[in-house]
């Protein structure tokens, strides 16, 4: 009977525990989002998200910043998403699940997700900027100096290379929803396999894609080691017109207002501002990514 | 299926009446599609190749011209400079301009080992020669920054420059031991309370909530260390370094908490029903079940969390760039400011010049950051899997 109270107890402030541990997850999260909120509400107005920067950072709006992560994510999308799609399809649908080249790629693909973002960031200096880019130059301008420095290019494709596996994943994930009966009717129409692919399956996992890419997106918008030395800028005065211009991104601007700028205390609205207009941007993309992510699971267990 | 088109493709050829039953047209598209959808799956392979091709291949000088012959008239104080960045540089040394026409005069032992460094980068990178090369004394150069690898001064911009890792190596250990001592006990009872004792109600919000954090942009958790957790943590513990790896390594494990905990959780409920219930049904009560029985078979899996979690801690940049002070020391005091490797390239790879000794440097530290990062994926993917399908199929 004591011995069974004992254990009661001791259940009892042993879930209380692993519940206090959720439950401290959560308030940092409130926490933080609570800050950056309450910091940066007075800040946002279509004045700020519209306008540039003024005085020396010290004053103005963010635009070029969200101009430039616009671009960023979109030029990074056109590059990732296909690709990431085209080797979910491989992985589901052609692959042999024990064959090795499977096996091997599925690695790849982890390996890709795990690597530090500021390796990639490494990469697209060695590899587009100065490989691939400077042979460009050479072929094309002559040897004049165009594409073998940091542009919006090279950094989006960098960006491309780090947010290649959440849309893998993603897309991966919505494939295998796709009931196998689907495909085999299909087959036994007469289809061939890649009509079924194109006409049964894609259009059938098309919130997975979305949901990859919204994922991807998001990812995008807020890392900026990658992209710390392939294309970002501190400061540009016109928004980028071309592959080859360098650019503004928030997360950046947000790095260097909170630590090179000369007088932080000055400029703390802006930066709560800024970091809200981000934060604000991944919360949409995440939580929109994780109610198509909800649905397509439903979908899978009904 | 291809193989299947073609096998009955030959089989309408080689036997006349006989109508298989896979027998299908062969298409062009079909097999096109085929070709091109492997053709673009093998390019995940293709990127971790050139990742790691690429940026061992920048950090490679070092060790390559530590071998050659250095000249030894060439004295440590003459430097060497040819191309457009001559005009920049305004090193107090004397200085040798070399046009580009010197390079094809070659005869001497400086040229021709100069010729080397040239054509190394030259077939890879370009034939483009705005970079600095520092012939002769580059090779001193590089060999006493080979020599201060293993040193504990990182003072790359001076006169003397010293590249020794080892603080940086250690400042990186540190961090990343305080954010998992942080994160993991957290990460890992949450994810049993979402595992074994929630109701559906609390999972559902649970799980997606901390799903969020893992979307938070590391810059804004470094923003949020900077300006709210580093003065709250300092009126807390009272220490002089405002920023530190302490609340560095705070921040950090903020950013590592949702990946342990997702793992972890997946580990968690991937242990079979059976397990559960036959364990309820010796009479062991909930908590029991859930600690004495689902976690010791999830451990595998645990261990993967806290694998990847570190590899995540270890790789992070903006939150080291923003809240760990950046001061390469070498003390073992969590409240002093430290500096990581990832941060170390963060910045200054902007401002080092391309060939230079300092970003060969730079690139090797990425490598040790790739390699150590690969290892750990590795581990968490092949030994842990292994162990864990073992444990729970029993086999």
């Amino acid at each position: 009977m004591i011995k069974s109270f004992k254990n009661n107890i001791k259940g009892i402030l042993i879930e209380g525990l692993t519940l206090s541990s959720a439950l401290l997850i959560i308030a940092i999260i409130v926490v933080m989002i609570a800050v950056i909120v309450i910091g940066g509400k007075d800040q946002i107005s279509w004045e700020f998200l519209t306008s540039f920067p003024e005085d020396g950072m010290t004053k103005g709006g963010i635009f070029p910043a969200i101009y430039g992560t616009a671009l960023l994510v979109i030029i990074m999308s056109v590059a990732a998403v296909p690709f990431g799609t085209i080797t979910a399809i491989y992985l589901t649908e052609y692959a042999n699940e024990n064959a090795i080249i499977a096996k091997v790629i599925r690695f790849a693909v982890r390996t890709l997700a795990v690597i530090p973002s500021i390796i990639y960031g490494l990469f697209g200096l060695g590899f587009f900027i100065k490989f691939v880019g400077v042979q460009m130059d050479n072929t094309f301008m002559g040897g004049q100096l165009k594409w073998g420095q940091p542009n919006i290019l090279w950094a989006s494709l960098t960006m491309a290379l780090l947010t290649l596996p959440v849309v893998i994943v993603s897309v991966e994930e919505a494939l295998k929803t796709v009931p196998k009966d689907l495909r085999a009717a299909s087959l036994a129409l007469g289809a061939t396999k890649w009509q079924t692919i194109w006409k049964v399956v894609l259009p059938g996992s098309i919130s997975g894609i979305m949901t990859g890419t919204i994922l991807a997106v998001s990812r995008g918008a807020g890392e900026v080691a990658p992209i710390l030395f392939t294309g970002v800028a501190y400061y540009v005065a016109t928004l980028p017109a071309s592959f080859s211009d360098q650019f503004m991104v928030l997360g950046y601007h947000i790095y260097v207002m909170t630590t090179q700028s000369a007088n932080v205390d000055q400029t703390l609205p802006i930066q709560f501002g800024t970091t809200l207009v981000l934060l604000a941007l991944t919360f949409i993309l995440n939580i929109s990514a994780i109610v198509l992510r909800y649905r397509i699971r439903q979908k899978k267990s009904n | 299926m291809t193989k299947k088109t073609k096998k009955g493709k030959k089989s309408t050829e080689n036997s006349s009446g006989l109508i298989d039953i896979t027998q299908r047209k062969f298409r062009w598209s079909d097999y096109l599609a085929e070709k091109i959808i492997k053709g673009v799956a093998y390019l995940s392979i293709t990127i971790v190749v050139l990742i790691f091709i690429f940026v061992f291949r920048e950090s490679f000088p070092i060790f390559k011209t530590g071998k050659a012959p250095a000249k030894t008239e060439a004295s440590a104080e003459v430097q060497e400079t040819y191309g457009e960045v001559t005009d920049q540089s305004n090193a107090p040394e004397v200085q040798e301009t070399y046009g580009e026409v010197t390079d094809q005069s070659a005869d001497s032992n400086v040229q021709e080992t100069y010729g080397e460094v040239t054509d190394k980068s030259s077939q890879s990178a370009d034939s483009d020669k705005s970079y600095t090369v520092s012939a002769g004394s580059g090779f001193d150069d590089n060999r006493s920054a080979l020599k201060s690898l293993l040193t504990k001064d990182w003072v790359p911009v001076s006169e003397n420059p010293r590249y020794g890792i080892i603080a940086l190596i250690i400042g990186t250990f540190k961090i990343t031991v305080i954010s998992i001592l942080f994160a993991a006990p957290i990460a890992i009872l949450a994810a049993l309370y979402t595992a074994s004792f929630a109701s559906r109600r609390m999972k559902e919000i649970i799980k997606p909530t901390i799903e969020l954090l893992a979307g938070f942009p590391s810059v804004v958790i470094g923003f949020f260390a900077l300006m709210v957790l580093a003065s709250f943590l300092q009126s807390m513990f009272h220490y002089d370094t405002r920023l530190n790896s302490f609340v560095g390594g705070i921040a950090m494990g903020i950013a590592a908490i949702p990946i342990i905990f997702t793992i972890t959780e997946d580990a968690l409920t991937a242990v079979p029903k059976t397990f559960n219930e036959a364990s309820l049904a010796l009479g062991a009560s909930k908590w029991q079940t859930a600690f004495f029985v689902i976690l010791p078979a999830a451990t595998p899996g645990i261990f993967a969390a806290v694998l990847l979690g570190i590899g995540r801690v270890f790789g992070e940049t903006m939150i080291a760039l923003m809240a760990t002070g950046n001061a390469a020391l070498m003390g073992l005091n969590p409240f002093e400011s430290v500096r990581t490797l990832a941060a170390t390239i963060g910045a200054e790879m902007a401002e080092v010049v391309f060939g230079d000794t300092h970003y060969n440097v730079l690139f090797l530290i990425g490598s040790l950051l790739f390699i150590f990062t690969f290892i750990l994926n590795a581990i968490a993917e092949f030994y842990v899997k292994g162990k864990l399908m073992k444990r729970i199929q029993g086999k």
